[in-house]
């Protein structure tokens, strides 16, 4: 169940100050008790976690005055590359922005919404990445370094593709849904998309929850090993979990042979799975840092094995706190769908006649986004300038990068790799706890000495 | 014909070389001899080449299989020609769990038994076992056929979408929204072609033939959206 912060979703439940709302039988419970009782089934949305749960904004960085000594903001060094997969790969990545862009299909997206993507990472010299429906040749062409998802349904999956591309992802799990497959409903099976997928036109599809051809990390160990031979040791491979749990899921990652770990928190985003999914199951993102960092450091393998984090970032200041906290790179989804449009409140009026409205719109899965990101309707996609799009994630990425290095240079730091958790402080016993950051104002927290 | 004796060589040159060529110009016929049930032996081959694996193999042996022709003298291990794309993989002897899964094209030919999952996810693979199949054969599979000519385990066909299994033996029982189906003169016609490829001796008059149901395609959700 969200929390009631959605109005525009909540019709005829009209706000009452003089009278007091039950904050156990809140109008969005009563709301979704008869939503549930009219239509006897689970609700579906894309999107996230819309519950408040303890993340970056809980962290303040310290900065400096005399005891540190801090970097001029825009003259001196800040350097941000990052090198991923010098593990195993003969050809490992190097990237200018630690902030990549996150897996997201051909299929939930348009073939459009895919370019853009793919040109503002170009432009960004970093990389995105395919999803679950395979790659398609748009995006290979306008992603200068493009990253493969090997997801357990293996939609589209060849060794020619593998060959194409300049790192391999597989997934394990999603933040959004760990433990739960894709969905992609009959309303965005159009035939391009049935043929990528090898599935008849029109149905509501599941993607598998598990992969077809290993149960455990022993077999992914031989998979990854496969994948290996099959492209020559040329390419990193990336092992990506949903954040549950989180230390066992790296430590195994790790010993089946991962160049990189993608981990991604529960406000990662989705096209499409049950709400009750999205708000009831993982781990947020702010332990989910901390607990990875802390079991490739049990194993020695910490900056040996890059850590990717991802769910819930929004900007620079979240991009330093992950960077601080020991993740050697971040990816964004959500943050780049806004920054192409999606929510735009120029379509406020079309939001309005789906039941929504812009700041609101979730529902990906049904294929009638009006900025024509989230659809495969060729009118609605038309609407979409994949050129202005790309350009505005990279000026989204520019922003992030260059509140990051802002923020580092406050710390007195030349890399945004030597950020470290010594230079955060936490608002909330909460996020202390969680991050393992002193509370503001202390030099302790939850967990730390004998409380 | 070259031999490459895998107790003296690196699985990863070998595989290396097979990648090297189409088969079109140059070495074309390959013996691999001790394996001893190495993992990925001839994995991601593109090429019109033969390769006899003498002995056995271990997993994804031929995964994601182009044009060649493999075939294993002895038993293999899990995920025999995974993603196999076109070419024939062929085990002589048993095979391992996950046979052929996600394969796209091509044949896969089990002469013994293969074990569970046998197809699974399968897009477009024929499959043709001489022995047994474990359970859940073709789960979730997607496109293509299986032919079993011994027995099936639990759970035949379980969610699956559009493909055939010909099972001449007992099926133990069938997975959700998977059926009998008639066996026509189309059905008969691809699984007698299909034997004939694998090589595999039986009378195609003898087989059932299942399929899906169709009552997992939709949601019955026309009103889930918000």
């Amino acid at each position: 169940m969200s929390e009631p912060t959605d109005k525009a979703q909540l019709g005829e439940y009209e706000e009452h100050p003089e009278l007091q709302e039950s904050a156990t039988w809140s109008r969005q419970t009563i709301k979704e008790i008869q939503r549930a009782a009219t239509e006897g089934i689970y609700s579906i949305r894309g999107g996230g976690a819309k519950r408040k749960v303890p993340h970056f904004d809980d962290l303040l960085f310290l900065g400096s005055s005399m005891s540190r000594y801090p970097l001029e903001g825009y003259r001196e060094t800040c350097d941000t590359d990052v090198k991923l997969g010098t593990r195993f790969a003969k050809k490992p990545l190097h990237l200018d922005i630690p902030i990549t862009i996150a897996g997201m299909s051909f299929g939930a997206l348009s073939a459009q919404a895919k370019d853009a993507l793919g040109q503002a990472a170009a432009a960004m010299n970093t990389t995105t990445t395919t999803g679950d429906g395979g790659m398609t040749q748009e995006e290979r062409a306008s992603s200068k370094t493009l990253v493969l998802q090997m997801l357990p349904s293996r939609y589209g999956m060849n060794p020619d593709d593998l060959r194409a591309a300049d790192a391999i992802e597989v997934v394990c799990g999603q933040g959004a849904k760990p433990g739960g497959g894709g969905m992609l409903l009959g309303q965005k099976i159009s035939d391009r998309v049935a043929q990528m997928r090898t599935l008849p036109k029109g149905i509501d599809q599941r993607s598998a929850c598990r992969h077809p051809d290993w149960t455990g990390p022993d077999d992914l160990e031989i998979k990854i090993a496969e994948i290996r031979e099959i492209t020559d040791w040329e390419k990193p491979i990336y092992v990506k979990v949903g954040a549950t749990r989180t230390k066992y899921d790296v430590q195994l990652a790790v010993k089946a042979g991962a160049d990189v770990i993608v981990v991604d928190g529960m406000q990662g985003g989705t096209a499409a799975t049950q709400d009750v999914f999205m708000e009831h199951v993982g781990l947020p993102t702010l332990p989910a840092v901390r607990i990875a960092v802390e079991a490739l450091q049990e194993m020695g393998m910490h900056r040996k094995v890059q850590l990717i984090v991802s769910g819930g970032i929004r900007n620079g200041a979240d991009v330093a706190k992950c960077m601080a906290l020991g993740a050697d790179a971040v990816s964004i989804g959500m943050a780049a769908l806004y920054a192409l449009g999606c929510n735009s409140p120029k379509y406020d009026a079309e939001y309005r006649k789906m039941g929504s409205a812009a700041g609101y719109y979730d529902a990906y899965h049904v294929g009638q986004c009006p900025a024509g990101i989230t659809t495969q309707d060729p009118e609605l996609a038309k609407r979409f300038d994949a050129k202005l799009g790309g350009r505005r994630v990279e000026n989204l990425l520019k922003t992030m990068i260059l509140e990051a290095q802002t923020l580092a240079r406050a710390c007195g730091k030349s890399h945004l790799h030597n950020l470290e958790p010594e230079d955060l402080v936490a608002l909330t016993m909460e996020a202390a706890a969680m991050a393992k950051v002193p509370l503001a104002g202390t030099d302790w927290y939850p967990g730390k000495g004998s409380f | 014909m070259i031999e490459i004796d895998l107790d003296k060589s690196e699985l990863r040159a070998l595989n290396a070389k097979l990648h090297s060529l189409d088969g079109k110009t140059g070495e074309k016929s390959f013996k691999v001899v001790n394996p001893n049930g190495k993992h990925n032996i001839a994995v991601g081959v593109d090429g019109e080449l033969d390769i006899t694996i003498e002995g056995h193999a271990g997993h994804y042996v031929g995964g994601m299989n182009k044009h060649a022709n493999i075939t294993v003298t002895g038993n293999s291990g899990a995920g025999l020609a995974e993603n196999i794309m076109s070419g024939v993989v062929r085990v002589k002897g048993n095979a391992s769990q996950y046979t052929g899964a996600t394969g796209r094209g091509g044949l896969v030919v089990v002469e013994g038994d293969a074990a569970a999952r046998c197809g699974i996810s399968m897009k477009g693979v024929d499959i043709v076992v001489g022995g047994n199949v474990g359970h859940m054969c073709a789960f979730l599979g997607q496109s293509g056929n299986v032919v079993v000519c011994g027995d099936a385990g639990d759970a035949l066909g379980d969610s699956i979408f559009e493909l055939n299994l010909f099972v001449q033996g007992n099926v133990k029982s069938l997975g959700t929204d998977c059926e009998e189906k008639e066996m026509d003169a189309e059905k008969l016609a691809i699984l007698t072609q299909l034997l004939d490829q694998a090589k595999i001796k039986a009378d195609p008059k003898k087989f059932k033939v299942y399929g899906p149901g169709r009552n997992l395609y939709n949601f019955k959700v026309d009103n889930a959206v918000l």
